[in-house]
């Protein structure tokens, strides 16, 4: 049950820079008028920064990543999103027996 | 009096969605919240340590990055540094948000709880209208009180978990962020947004290492989208 003065500081600082970066973006941005193309990629956020976030998975980890994601991704025609989870961790349990 | 109610009643509603909607993130952090506390055990950081850790910086990805830089005494600059790194994302994520969100004067205060996984499904949610605040802390009250929760068991006794890649639960959130993706999918432009974050954040992962990826990523995705867009040529 200790806590060391220097790790409370660490963590305070580590929560000082995500909350930074979490309200920056609710101030930077007012109701300006942004050009189409500006538009677009203001669009493309939630996909853009979702796949940046697991490429390293999806294409950069091996085959059978690559593999269980295709199928994750084929079950995310038809699936509700926790249908998706469990065919994904499903397809990686099972390629990895190989 | 009757619109009183009948706005506790909608927002009661809208908080039981947020509830609803957060659940297969919230279990696929489960097993994540073992493993960070286990890792931080083993770091050398105590339960309330890992705990804190978890309540006020509540970001995944940084708490997992700092403790591979975690030591006795912790480097506080570094740390600051990474965590700023890592969570610059939510920066574009903020902006993208805000337009379609109604927080009014909370804002400030509840934005504190946006994390990758109920940002997305907010993202998803503005297709069908505004993003209130009573589905916004629908989702983050369950999945903030449930990150402290399995960070503790885990530090408390995660070590007794075994390898989380074993059950498949490191591919969790992946299969669940292409579910969410293809929610996001509106024809052609997306599949160039896609392939362009995708390739990019995968060859600067290779290269320059994390957490460069998912910047890289985010504005290759973000460049194509703008550069195929119909609409500014026309």
């Amino acid at each position: 049950m200790s806590l060391d003065p220097q790790a409370l500081l660490a963590i305070l600082a580590m929560m000082g820079a995500t909350y930074f970066t979490r309200v920056v973006g609710f101030l930077l941005r007012a109701r300006l008028d942004l050009s189409p193309r500006m538009q677009a990629a203001f669009e493309a956020i939630p996909a853009a920064v979702l796949v940046a976030v697991i490429a390293p998975s999806l294409l950069a980890t091996g085959w059978r990543e690559t593999v269980a994601s295709l199928i994750a991704a084929l079950a995310a025609t038809r699936l509700p999103l926790i249908g998706v989870g469990l065919v994904g961790v499903a397809a990686i349990v099972t390629l990895r027996q190989f | 009096m009757t619109s009183m109610v009948s706005d506790q009643s909608r927002g009661a509603a809208e908080f039981r969605d947020g509830a609803r909607d957060i659940l297969p993130p919230l279990i696929a952090a489960i097993p994540i919240g073992l493993v960070y506390g286990a890792i931080c055990t083993a770091k050398g950081m105590s339960v309330v340590e890992a705990a804190l850790a978890s309540a006020l910086v509540f970001a995944g990805g940084a708490q997992f990055a700092a403790t591979e830089l975690w030591a006795n005494p912790p480097p506080v600059l570094a740390l600051a540094l990474s965590t700023l790194l890592i969570n610059a994302r939510h920066v574009l994520m903020g902006a993208s948000l805000k337009p379609k969100a109604r927080f009014g004067a909370a804002t400030p205060f509840v934005v504190f709880w946006m994390a990758d996984e109920n940002w997305a499904l907010a993202e998803r949610r503005a297709a069908r209208g505004p993003v209130t605040l009573a589905y916004w802390l629908g989702m983050a009250a369950p999945f903030y009180v449930n990150w402290i929760t399995w960070t503790v068991v885990g530090a408390a006794g995660g070590a007794l978990l075994g390898d989380p890649a074993r059950f498949g639960a490191d591919f969790a959130f992946t299969a669940l962020f292409i579910g969410l993706v293809a929610g996001f999918w509106k024809g052609r432009s997306t599949g160039v947004t896609v392939a362009a974050a995708g390739v990019a954040a995968a060859l600067v992962y290779r290269t320059l290492g994390s957490p460069w990826h998912v910047l890289a990523g985010a504005f290759a995705g973000m460049v194509a989208a703008a550069a195929t867009t119909r609409g500014g040529t026309r």
